[in-house]
């Protein structure tokens, strides 16, 4: 492994670890701050326990959320000082503001896990509501910087030199709004499903009913709203990268030759040798009215870009289909549960109705693993699109496999040590919070 | 508003120092316990820090951030010369952080995993602040060769020296008695008061002795310490305000008097030695071997984003430290 494929997987580890941390901590505190909202109103103890119960939740992510978070801002001059070098005044504004709502979240987390019994309800409330809401000011900050490098503006590239630099311009570039929108939908629904699925989970097994239930209740239905309207941020992103980004999404949709009534390719095994797709299902016009709203308008395939400018097409791709598949079966068991809803049914008692979502437990974080794929590798071989290639920012430090080996080594660990604690406190459940 | 960046740089950092400092002094004194008090000692120091010590951890990032964005070229330095040190921090910071929350929020409290997660725990509260402290040490004093062709020279002396390593045990000591002294006013038992003390003395004694070792060491690196301090009148009176509030600290804890007293005194002498140390230095932020260095009054960004910066930190502390205080009085209260 060589120091810049070293530096790319670090990268790609640190940051595929720290966003699923950091998507629960947007969710899970919102949960948490409406079962806390139930409690204080019908004062029914159960809806206090999953308060408690969620809290702990809440507090070990936002533990390993934030100190993946603190790596992850060291990272980037760690990994890429070259990069940060001429980056850092320019995308910074977003990171600056990070920082006092992550502070403020700290803060206001320290005062929801610590303040029963000793803060009014209502002041304790607050701070929950704040933890859940300096949480999502985090998330849109963070991928505003993200979307930065992905259509970069606020700054002129002359010479090699970055000038007329404008670091709110650069903030509110012009992905900022569709990319954070569909990351902050993703959060939500992939939090929502994955809670309610280990709820799920329990009430099959027959375990606290009354406690689940509740708890199920109110995950499943961030996720189920989140789960519908995602697929409409998803074609305002897609039309987003169709305009800035043309070599991403021809990677997405492996699209080797511009042409007129582009067709969708779903599935297959891109070719890139011989530029062609096999055993894709294809519909022809439709990538051009997703594009450009017409079934006939060309839309730019990989033919129009260099090959040095082209990223790995197949891994964009498979991403890209692995992230809209999964969507779609999101999209269908939330209408499934919306119309199980309407037709007042005893859901929760139905084994295939709780198979259905026990099963649906990780698709979500799936999908955004998926999508943060495609967002980053689709911008390959530019770290700045257009601007500097990622191979110029990498640091020159050689031996930097080790330190991947290193932190694969960590984030393993610390994914066991996770799944390891929330079993404990399923476990613990009848015990803690339902006597 | 590059100065009022830099103070909040040197803000930062300090509080960083003082309440991060504290956060592992708890562990290190937890650390250097012996097996019968370990117990008492981690239930106190739990109920201190607990709430607090999440955001004691955000001035870390502030300061990170202020650094990559306002000298982003002094950032990436940094990076490069000193990954191997940063490296190291950053892991017992994941390691303590993890550890201590893990600790606590785990829904099952055997003592085999308990004792897992503080073994964690306590080890990198003990490296977290040596490799701290062996970065600041590297940065301020002229170890650091861009110019080394060899691998060694480039990314290993650059930090392992006689020096640096000295700072870093000083800052380990200082951490460990900043802490000792942070618990003295967090509980009302008699006797532990009185061990906490003990602790701050015995810390305070070791922190000498690290400094002396660390004159020792610039003696031998060739670094001038003695001119950075005794060289101009401000790091002088620093100096010099340190030495005359360790005696009054002493006939406080000996009187047992006023123990926010005790704190603020405490935390009165490790800014006095930032602010000698950093007045010396002032602007050059990282000092290379060849004698060249980086000026935070030189190799900061462009303008307009020195100005955001600015007012973004501004912004930021009418919502943090309000908000701060709140959560520092919120727990104070039940405590009186």
């Amino acid at each position: 492994m060589d120091d810049f494929l070293a530096a790319r997987s670090q990268m790609a580890l640190s940051l595929g670890f720290h966003i699923i941390y950091s998507c629960i901590g947007m969710g899970m505190p919102v949960f948490m701050a409406i079962s806390h909202f139930k409690w204080i109103k019908t004062q029914n103890p159960v809806y206090k326990n999953i308060t408690v119960a969620w809290s702990k939740g809440v507090a070990i992510f936002f533990a390993t959320g934030a100190v993946s978070g603190t790596m992850l801002s060291f990272e980037l001059g760690l990994l890429w000082p070259g990069f940060m070098k001429h980056a850092g005044p320019i995308f910074g504004m977003p990171f600056s503001l990070e920082g006092v709502a992550f502070f403020i979240e700290a803060i206001a987390l320290g005062l929801f896990l610590y303040g029963w019994n000793r803060l009014n309800n209502w002041v304790h409330w607050t701070a929950g509501i704040i933890v859940g809401v300096s949480g999502v000011a985090s998330g849109i900050l963070v991928v505003s910087a993200n979307s930065w490098m992905n259509s970069p503006s606020g700054f002129d590239f002359v010479n090699g030199q970055y000038i007329n630099i404008d670091p709110v311009k650069a903030m509110f570039n012009a992905a900022w709004f569709s990319e954070s929108l569909h990351m902050i939908i993703a959060a939500f629904s992939a939090t929502g499903f994955a809670v309610a699925g280990i709820h799920a989970l329990m009430i099959y097994r027959k375990k606290n009913i009354q406690f689940h239930t509740k708890a199920f209740k109110i995950a499943i239905i961030f996720g189920a709203v989140a789960a519908i309207i995602q697929p409409l941020s998803g074609d305002l992103s897609a039309k987003n990268a169709a305009k800035r980004q043309p070599a991403k999404l021809a990677a997405m949709e492996a699209y080797f030759h511009t042409q007129e009534y582009a067709p969708l390719v779903i599935g297959g095994i891109p070719d890139t040798a011989a530029k062609k797709v096999n055993y894709g299902i294809e519909i022809p016009g439709l990538l051009s009215f997703l594009v450009h709203d017409n079934f006939k308008t060309p839309v730019n395939g990989l033919d129009k870009i260099p090959v040095k400018n082209q990223p790995p097409v197949a891994v964009t791709h498979y991403a890209f289909q692995i992230m809209v598949g999964i969507g779609v079966l999101m999209m269908l068991i939330a209408m499934v549960y919306f119309y199980e809803l309407w037709k007042k049914k005893d859901l929760l008692s139905k084994p295939w109705f709780l198979k259905l979502f026990i099963w649906a437990t990780p698709l979500g974080f799936i999908a955004l693993e998926a999508g943060w794929t495609v967002t980053e590798v689709g911008r390959q071989p530019w770290i700045i699109q257009g601007v500097m290639r990622t191979s110029e920012a990498v640091t020159p430090m050689p031996g930097i496999q080790y330190s991947f080996y290193l932190f694969s080594f960590i984030y393993f660990t610390l994914s066991v040590a996770v799944i390891f604690l929330l079993k404990r406190q399923i476990q613990m459940v009848p015990e803690l919070y339902d006597r | 508003m590059l100065y009022i960046v830099i103070l909040f740089l040197f803000a930062a950092i300090t509080l960083y120092f003082l309440l991060g400092g504290a956060d592992f002094g708890a562990g290190i004194i937890e650390l250097f316990t012996s097996t019968d008090n370990k117990h008492r000692t981690r239930k106190i120091m739990y109920q201190a820090i607990g709430p607090i010590w999440e955001a004691n951890h955000m001035w870390l990032i502030i300061t990170v951030v202020i650094l990559f964005v306002g000298f982003p070229v002094i950032y990436s330095e940094m990076c490069i010369y000193l990954h191997i040190p940063l490296l190291i921090m950053l892991l017992g910071v994941i390691a303590r952080g993890t550890a201590f929350s893990f600790r606590n929020y785990d829904a099952v409290k055997d003592e085999k995993t308990q004792a897992f997660y503080t073994q964690i725990f306590v080890y990198s509260s003990f490296v977290t602040p040596l490799f701290l402290g062996i970065i600041a040490g590297s940065a301020l004093s002229g170890q650091i060769n861009p110019k080394a062709t060899d691998f060694a020279h480039a990314y290993i002396f650059s930090w392992l020296n006689w020096f640096s390593v000295a700072v870093g045990f000083f800052t380990v000591a200082l951490c460990g008695f900043l802490a000792a002294i942070y618990i003295v006013g967090e509980t009302d038992d008699v006797d532990e008061i009185k061990r906490y003390i003990r602790k701050a003395k015995i810390m305070n004694i070791v922190a000498v002795i690290c400094g002396a070792l660390v004159f020792l060491a610039s003696g031998y690196e060739k670094v001038h310490l003695a001119n950075w301090i005794f060289g101009n009148p401000v790091s002088l009176v620093a100096v010099i305000a340190a030495t005359i509030s360790l005696g009054v600290l002493y006939l406080i804890i000996s009187h047992k008097r006023n123990r926010q007293w005790i704190r603020l005194l405490a935390a009165f002498q490790v800014c006095m030695i930032l602010i000698s140390v950093g007045f010396s230095r002032f602007p050059r932020f990282v000092i290379f071997k060849d004698g060249s260095s980086m000026s935070l009054l030189t190799e900061h960004a462009n303008d307009n984003s020195i100005d955001d910066l600015g007012i973004g930190l501004l912004v930021g502390s009418l919502f943090i430290l309000p908000a701060l205080g709140y959560l520092y009085y919120a727990f104070k209260k039940k405590d009186r």
